[in-house]
């Protein structure tokens, strides 16, 4: 069986443009601070928490395909840039044959939500340069052109336990040869339209925004920072079987806690949301961060803030090996498993 | 485990149809289809299901949809909640489930293409939260079945199994792509069976856009025609049950076809205009006879994506030249688009399965509209009814941000 490294990882969070806010932000332990944003037909203002200006203007935004792009796209490709580091001239010049799976659940909701209020309005008014920037699949585009990549490439829609199939498929790939490197990226968006939405579902839920990005070979040297060991099946929430028992299935095909182990869990202080994956690792004795109790529920970005978490502290050697657990909005329950390369060596 | 996962040692298994349910506006179910596809009939018109009087055009192809659904194992509740991208896939899966005799498992990979999911709920929801904003009514129902997993999920309840669901949103090569993914999973000895396909209703979010665009043709759609002006919007959904042979063959399955080649590709040349020489499209469909083992000669048949757009058809039709080289001058190409107009996610699987119908009936489905064959077109295009010798059917899927997919099916005798 073929083995899979992690060679690099990115994230745009609320605290910020790269890994380096995002790690002072989870040492710090302290909530980021929430904004608010109009709700259109009510006085009382939705509540988000939403990824800060960059410092300066990322240089990718003068390439002629992400000058209009939406945030979703900005964010999916600092990430991504970020997770590839200096593997980019290799991408661009062809002798890298680079993968990218993009998952997002909300996807280009800013652009969709305009084009279809222009519509309403009038639609013979209707923008067109508007209207393809809401397609699920345009950050993955602009991503490969900017990259000048021409491999696979495809977006894959869910809940945020996508983003560990996203993993899973690009590890699959890999094995297979179909690439020679691969990014996985889980990307989302604000927006008043979906902070409502989960507003019907859960009063206190606070909606984030921002990407992380894996980068994934085939390969345990040059630069390998951690080995991918597993994702797990993806446990379904369906008639036959309640979110309490699909979190427990993905814990059960997990390690169990041992030595200095890890959990990156997606627990967010949100009793009734929390219930099924609270329960499922109730017995774990090891160190354990809940990203989105300071970030947000992030939904796709948020699933890949829990392993870029992940990865960092098995690259800092704080730890031997990391579980993330993803217990999904309203499709399944999933986790993975990845180990510090100096137990995979 | 999703990974690692059942990487075979010998050669991949060889991978057949053993079901495959329609629908487009031709009709429900495959007799509807074959007998549309084959003879070219048009089944465009006006557009109902939203407000067009300010739309540049204002026809598509709808699809009649039945009162009821089919028996399945869902709820009276559950199925007057469902939208109208839902009911066409469930149509199709239950076509296609009926003739493959499989039954639910706790291990039944989905893999789907879709661009829009339940774009109707969505914007119901929108009008809603806008019009009536303390107005909650059959808000949380719409928020779920606006999203692609619900239905996806409302298959595996309606059919009784369970397995990983993979939502592939490629734009219109959406369905292309679940299919070959489907294809990839089987092969690598991931699971023994697959349920694939594509689907999208049509809304008015996305005519609109394709409207703003100008992509939508103002008189007839007519792919590869030197007059072409754009193409046609419509709606469906197409399901394949897939297995390895040995697995069909250990049942006493019915084989209706083998899926024998994919490819996938992406041109970087523009978010919505193919690179003119079709670059991606020359990768993806040389690929997709790589992996089958095959060269252009050996092609039959060509399910063009043709969307009847001036950009598409001249970029595929450059790139089916310089694909097949000196066999294009006597391969012949067609595009059902014609007939159904652009399914988007649902296009790749419906045309799938009508490669499925061209090699089952021996026929060649014709774009019936075409007048006047664009000079780029070094191929024959199919203009009528055309009974042929075909073992093996090609189909190309094209999509927005460049995602470029081509499937290669098998005569099964």
């Amino acid at each position: 069986m073929s083995r899979i490294f992690i060679h690099g990882y990115g994230a745009v969070s609320p605290a910020g443009w790269g890994m380096g806010p995002l790690r002072e932000a989870l040492a710090s332990a302290v909530p980021i601070p929430t904004k608010a944003i109009a709700r259109p037909g009510w006085e009382k203002p939705l509540t988000i928490r939403q990824v800060p200006p960059p410092p300066t203007r990322p240089a990718f935004l003068a390439h002629a395909r992400l000058r209009r792009t939406s945030p979703v796209s900005q964010y999916v490709v600092a990430a991504a840039l970020e997770a590839i580091g200096a593997d980019a001239p290799e991408i661009t010049n062809g002798r890298l044959r680079l993968g990218v799976v993009l998952c997002a659940m909300s996807g280009c909701v800013n652009y969709s939500r305009r084009f279809y209020d222009e519509t309403l309005r009038d639609p013979a008014t209707a923008s067109p340069l508007v209207f393809p920037e809401t397609v699920f699949n345009a950050p993955a585009s602009h991503l490969a052109a900017l990259l000048g990549t021409t491999a696979k490439n495809y977006t894959l829609v869910g809940d945020p336990g996508t983003f560990l199939q996203g993993i899973a498929l690009a590890a699959n790939w890999l094995v297979e040869k179909h690439v020679d490197a691969c990014l996985v990226i889980g990307g989302e968006e604000c927006d008043w339209l979906t902070s409502d939405a989960f507003h019907l579902f859960s009063r206190p839920i606070i909606l984030g925004d921002g990407a992380g990005a894996l980068y994934l070979k085939a390969d345990a040297t040059a630069g390998a920072l951690a080995e991918l060991r597993c994702v797990t099946d993806s446990h379904l929430f369906t008639r036959r079987q309640s979110r309490v028992q699909a979190a427990q299935k993905a814990r059960a095909e997990l390690p169990p806690c041992a030595g200095d182990q890890f959990l990156c869990d997606g627990l967010q202080q949100l009793p009734r949301l929390d219930a099924a994956e609270a329960a499922a690792w109730r017995d774990w004795s090891g160190a354990r961060i809940s990203p989105k109790v300071l970030l947000g529920e992030g939904l796709m970005a948020a699933a890949a803030w829990q392993c870029v978490v992940a990865i960092d502290a098995l690259k800092q050697n704080r730890h031997t090996a990391a579980s993330v657990s993803v217990v999904g909005c309203n499709q399944q329950a999933i986790g993975a498993h990845f180990a510090n390369m100096k137990t995979t060596i | 485990m999703l990974f690692p996962s059942g990487h075979r040692s010998g050669p991949p298994p060889r991978v057949v149809i053993t079901g495959a349910g329609v629908v487009t506006s031709l009709g429900i179910g495959w007799d509807a289809n074959a007998e549309g596809f084959r003879l070219g009939r048009v089944a465009l018109n006006p557009v109902t299901l939203f407000d067009v009087c300010r739309q540049r055009v204002k026809i598509a192809g709808e699809v009649a949809m039945l009162d009821s659904l089919p028996s399945m194992q869902l709820d009276a509740r559950h199925e007057r909640r469902l939208d109208r991208a839902a009911k066409l896939l469930l149509l199709a899966a239950h076509e296609a489930w009926k003739q493959s005799g499989w039954t639910p498992g706790a291990d039944l990979p989905v893999v789907l293409g879709t661009t829009s999911g339940g774009m109707g709920m969505g914007e119901a929801y929108y009008r809603q939260a806008l019009k009536m904003p303390q107005d909650h009514r059959r808000q949380p129902s719409r928020v779920i079945q606006y999203q692609a997993q619900s239905q996806a999920l409302t298959l595996t309840d309606a059919f009784g199994f369970s397995g990983p669901i993979t939502i592939i949103a490629n734009a219109c090569a959406s369905g292309a792509n679940a299919i070959g993914h489907a294809w990839e999973l089987l092969r690598r000895g991931a699971c023994k069976r697959v349920l694939a396909g594509g689907y999208d209703a049509l809304s008015q979010l996305v005519f609109a856009g394709f409207d703003s665009l100008q992509a939508l043709s103002p008189t007839q759609c007519r792919p590869f025609d030197a007059h072409r002006d754009g193409l046609a919007l419509g709606e469906g959904a197409a399901i394949l049950t897939l297995e390895t042979l040995e697995h069909a063959q250990q049942r006493g399955a019915q084989i209706l076809g083998e899926i024998a080649g994919y490819g996938a590709a992406l041109d970087t040349h523009h978010l919505t205009q193919p690179h003119p020489q079709g670059d991606a499209a020359v990768s993806s469909m040389t690929l997709a006879t790589q992996s089958a083992g095959l060269k252009p000669a050996d092609i039959d048949y060509i399910n063009a994506h043709g969307t009847g757009t001036p950009m598409n058809d001249v970029a595929e039709a450059n790139a089916i030249g310089r694909w097949a080289g000196e066999r294009a001058a006597t391969l012949p190409v067609s595009s059902t688009k014609s007939s159904v107009g652009h399914l988007l996610g649902a296009a790749g699987a419906v045309e799938a399965v009508v490669c499925l119908m061209t090699l089952r009936g021996q026929w060649l489905p014709p774009t019936s509209t075409l007048q006047t064959i664009d000079p780029v077109c070094t191929f024959p295009v199919v203009q009528k009814p055309t009974p042929a010798k075909v073992e093996y059917a090609l189909t190309n899927s094209f999509g927005f941000g460049g995602a470029n997919a081509t499937l290669i099916l098998r005569r099964w005798t």
